[in-house]
């Protein structure tokens, strides 16, 4: 893309040279509590509707207010949305951190800034921009309470006259943004129009980033994964919803709140088609779940690490006595309390065999806020299926960031209850006996309180196939075989790993959940810049399908990338798949606690194949 | 080939057609003459004299001896054993599922108190309608004999270590918490339990009955000469920590407005004092003080001693609709695609 006609005055030089169009990304650094969410809204949501693709992430402190957060855009034409490792333009709000924001920056960054920081003197190859935010504010914004929300705005209107954003798209956006309030609306827009007059007077274009309409974004829709989730939660038909607040997952259940207020009364009484509960802690929220599964609800929470392991006791409640649920695990930074604004896919492990004895649960692995939306409703037709927890496995990164996707799908099937019995069911095998394998896949029938079925004794104490209190070896084993064979049966039903990129045989990537967006970028990078012809497998859902194996036999050598210190999905694979095919895998591992980027996965992946950039 | 006509007596069947066998459970596995096994019965009863379709029942415990117990009454019904402390929840999610069911609770002393405090409270003060009994004999039978925190101060293990905090009284915290009504009794005492047990069927909210059931095992320790007395007599070994004395089942009738002294297996007393007649369990500042005046005096009160008439129970708090949640209809509980299309709208 070249030759753009632009309003902006550029220089000469950058013109004929470097200019760089809808490929770079943007890092706004201000203090948490400053309301800047809603300029960085603003300011994503113009490029969005000027047809590029973008993505926006907001790395933010586990404090209220005062402390340094960073909101990065990546806008990028060929469409990649994960992070970028490097900023191309900085907005530099944070007295705090301005100076080590500046430091860390490659040359020729744009760099907005407060006037009175004195930037400039830092560094001689950035391209300054410096903005008097605290005087142009004044005059917009009468009331100086407001002003530290307001200015913010500024920035906007700069960087639309600097990279030469549509205004009235910016308009539009932040309409979008606060058209409820209407006073507010009015301030915010003129401190957009000053930001911008004040750009258009006083600065010549020096850098070389600029965005200019296309047309890739029609149709899309802009959500964060913890609303998709939710959203596929209220569609599968969830009933019974349990919850114990915890960063990153709150603001799925908050969403989900939301939602079914609005569709899930019922017209006729105005009562709810559903129970939302915050519970006294993460115990309760699974063990509401179970109580709930077991009466033959759709119950789910959500939850992050901490919570996870709490809730060990409670899932393993679930897996031995064989009750549906749905557990998102919006991941963190662990261990302990770790980082919690942070993101981590840390919880691998510990989910799989999550609590004591020989226990093995369902995992889906959402790619994209489309996924969760997917599998939000796949999981709970699982939990019903296999009558056992299903774990979600987001991550802050996929549930808290705000990306790109096409419009969701309808879906087309009635839930899927699974086993409960009916009487034709009764009539056919002949008797009820709880946990007794009448079709040889593990799957027992069940029966639901308040049915006119057969009721049961249901326990997490050994028991026989009658669901008898037993102690006997011989009913331990067989009651534990079948639950084995029924995590079989579920290897071929839960969603099969995709086939991203079919490449050569001698490197095959394995990537899951939020490192997908990045390891596609990372494939093209390997293409273009080393000539590697990587294939491209991404893991779905554990347990793993047969085709998860034959990518590994396939291969010569497999790059299992990870958002963890010990490359857990790695590991993973190591127990889950035979042994000889251990020593193929080899790991790329991210864990600072920020979304992985495509250049972390490239230079590990070359380093390791022995090319040296 | 002859004809013997037989007479037997018309089987007694309660107002829903339903002969008493359908409410009994499967046979006791706990020690003989356990006070558990008195309030299993009482509840065969209750559920039968009140004529509740045991197909309407749920049955919820944690983990314990008092826990086992829902597997010795209504059969027929579905019981949901789950984990320690954690019976609160798993009540919780049943009836949100389906609100129709009529939910029974066992607990222990150990399973409420110590390790499942906080859902007990959390239970309390949602006000969930549910039968919520605590059999309480101060000490954890299955790990044999540790003090729970309902022991009281001073008494002893069988090791002779003595408990020195005091106890927890779950009745004035039920009450402090929100519990709708709250009442105390004795297994042994048939009359007021089988009362208290047919008036909490009745109500709608949390009902928390504290029974004291003496631990016919874990009360005889070292420390009570009576106990080895009264074992003695019996000719049977004790120095076998898993002996299990064959006790008779304890039976104790009092007047209302009296006390009672009670010797309970290992020879330590237990005073009972019944609330009068006259008593007002509505009035919650008197029945807080009732219960700090009996503890000063060494006594344990008994009856209904609290009750909230027309409180919300939680399940009417919440707005839900009257039919099960876990049965409605798929219209019920997916929106329609406009509904889908109008999100996505709002999201471009």
């Amino acid at each position: 893309m070249s030759g753009i006609e632009t309003d902006v005055q550029v220089t000469p030089s950058l013109r004929a040279g470097g200019t760089v169009i809808n490929d770079f990304s943007i890092e706004v650094a201000t203090v948490n509590g400053s309301g800047s969410q809603t300029a960085n809204t603003v300011l994503l949501r113009t490029i969005f509707q000027m047809g590029v693709p973008v993505s926006g992430k907001n790395l933010f402190p586990s404090n209220i207010s005062g402390l340094p957060t960073w909101f990065t855009i990546r806008v990028s034409k060929h469409g990649y949305i994960g992070r970028k490792k490097d900023a191309d333009v900085l907005v530099a709000m944070n007295p705090e951190t301005a100076p080590e924001d500046v430091d860390k920056m490659r040359a020729g960054t744009l760099v907005v800034y407060d006037e009175p920081l004195n930037l400039r003197s830092r560094r001689s190859d950035l391209i300054f921009y410096p903005v008097p935010f605290d005087k142009l504010v004044a005059p917009v914004c009468s009331k100086p309470k407001l002003r530290p929300l307001v200015r913010n705005m500024i920035y906007v209107g700069v960087l639309a006259y600097l990279l030469n954003l549509d205004m009235a798209q910016a308009k539009v956006a932040l309409n979008k943004q606060l058209g409820k309030k209407a006073a507010v609306l009015d301030m915010n827009a003129a401190a957009l129009q000053v930001g911008y007059d004040f750009a258009s007077e006083h600065f010549t274009k020096q850098d070389r980033y600029l965005v200019a309409p296309m047309n890739e974004n029609q149709g899309k829709i802009i959500i964060d994964g913890n609303a998709a989730a939710a959203l596929g939660c209220m569609f599968a038909g969830v009933t019974v919803v349990a919850w114990y607040p915890i960063t990153p997952s709150s603001s799925l259940c908050e969403s989900l709140i939301m939602y079914m207020k609005k569709y899930r009364m019922d017209k006729r009484t105005g009562k709810a088609t559903f129970a939302i509960i915050q519970a006294e802690d993460e115990l309760a929220s699974l063990g509401i779940v179970l109580g709930a599964g077991w009466a033959g609800a759709r119950a789910m929470t959500s939850t992050s690490g901490p919570g996870i392991s709490l809730m060990s006791e409670f899932a393993g409640l679930g897996y031995y006595a064989e009750v549906p649920g749905v557990i998102f695990d919006i991941q963190r930074v662990g261990p302990s309390t770790g980082l919690p604004t942070r993101t981590m896919q840390g919880d691998l492990l510990q989910t799989a065999y999550l609590s004591h004895g020989d226990t093995k649960h369902i995992l889906l692995f959402p790619g994209s806020v489309e996924e969760c939306y997917t599998m939000a409703i796949e999981a709970f037709d699982l939990a019903e299926e296999f009558q056992t927890p299903v774990f979600v496995m987001s991550d802050l990164d996929l549930g808290m960031n705000n990306w790109m996707s096409d419009p969701f799908p309808y879906p087309e099937q009635p839930p899927k209850r699974g086993k409960v019995l009916t009487e034709q069911d009764l009539q056919r095998i002949g008797r009820f006996e709880r946990y007794r394998d009448v079709d040889g896949d593990g799957i027992p029938y069940r029966t639901i309180p308040g049915s006119s079925m057969p009721a049961y004794f249901c326990r997490g104490s050994g028991h026989n196939e009658r669901a008898l209190y037993s102690e006997r070896p011989d009913d331990y084993k067989r009651n534990m075989d079948r639950i084995a064979r029924k995590f079989e049966t579920a290897r071929h039903r839960v969603p099969a790993p995709e086939l991203v990129r079919d490449g050569a045989d001698d490197v095959g990537i394995i990537a899951f959940g939020s490192s997908h967006f990045p390891t596609i970028e990372s494939v093209d990078q390997l293409r273009t810049e080393a000539d590697i012809n990587a294939s491209y497998l991404r893991i779905r859902a554990f347990p793993f399908s047969s085709e998860v194996e034959s990518f590994v036999r396939r291969h010569d050598r497999i790059y299992v990338v990870d958002q963890n210190r010990d490359g857990q999905m790695r590991d993973l694979l190591r127990l889950e798949l035979a042994p000889e095919l251990a020593p193929k895998l080899r790991s790329v591992r991210h864990y600072d606690g920020l979304p992985i980027d495509a250049r972390t996965i490239t230079d590990q992946i070359l380093a390791q194949e022995g090319i040296t950039s | 080939m002859s004809t013997m006509t037989t007479t037997s007596s018309p089987r007694k069947l309660n107002r829903i057609g339903l002969d008493i066998a359908i409410y009994k459970g499967g046979k006791t596995t706990l020690c003989a003459g356990c006070g558990h096994n008195a309030i299993s019965e009482r509840i065969i009863d209750a559920f039968f004299e009140m004529g509740v379709d045991p197909r309407r029942v749920i049955k919820l415990s944690g983990i314990g001896c008092s826990s086992k117990t829902p597997a010795y009454f209504l059969g027929s019904s579905f019981s949901f054993n789950g984990v320690h402390g954690r019976m609160p929840a798993l009540a919780t999610g049943a009836l949100l599922a389906n609100r129709q069911m009529i939910a029974i609770g066992v607990s222990g002393d150990g399973d409420t108190a110590s390790i499942g405090i906080g859902h007990f409270v959390h239970l309390m003060r949602r006000n969930l309608p549910m039968i919520y009994i605590i059999e309480d004999n101060g000490c954890y039978g299955l790990t044999k004999g540790q003090f729970s925190a309902t022991a009281d101060i001073g008494s002893t293990l069988k090791n002779g270590v003595v408990n020195d905090l005091p106890p927890i009284d779950t009745c004035a915290l039920a009450i402090e918490l929100g519990a709708t009504f709250v009442g105390r009794s004795f297994s042994g005492d048939k009359k007021q339990l089988l009362a208290l047990l047919k008036a909490a069927i009745s109500h709608r909210g949390t009902v928390m009955l504290d029974v004291i059931s003496p631990c016919v095992t874990f009360n005889d320790h070292d420390g009570s000469t009576k106990s080895y007395s009264y074992v003695k007599d019996h000719d049977e070994p004790l120095s076998d920590v898993s002996f299990i004395p064959h006790f008779e089942d304890m039976t104790i009738d009092y007047e209302p407005g009296t006390s009672r002294e009670i010797q309970l297996h290992d020879g330590s007393k237990l005073v009972l004092s019944k609330l009068s007649e006259q008593y007002d369990p509505t009035d919650k500042l008197a029945a807080l003080q009732v219960l700090h005046e009996a503890q000063k005096r060494g006594e344990l009160v008994t009856g209904l001693i609290y009750y909230e008439p027309g409180r919300k129970d939680f399940l009417e708090l919440i707005n839900l609709v009257d039919e099960p949640l876990a049965t409605l209809p798929l219209d019920m509980v997916r929106p329609p695609r406009e509904a889908l299309d109008e999100i996505m709208e709002s999201l471009k």
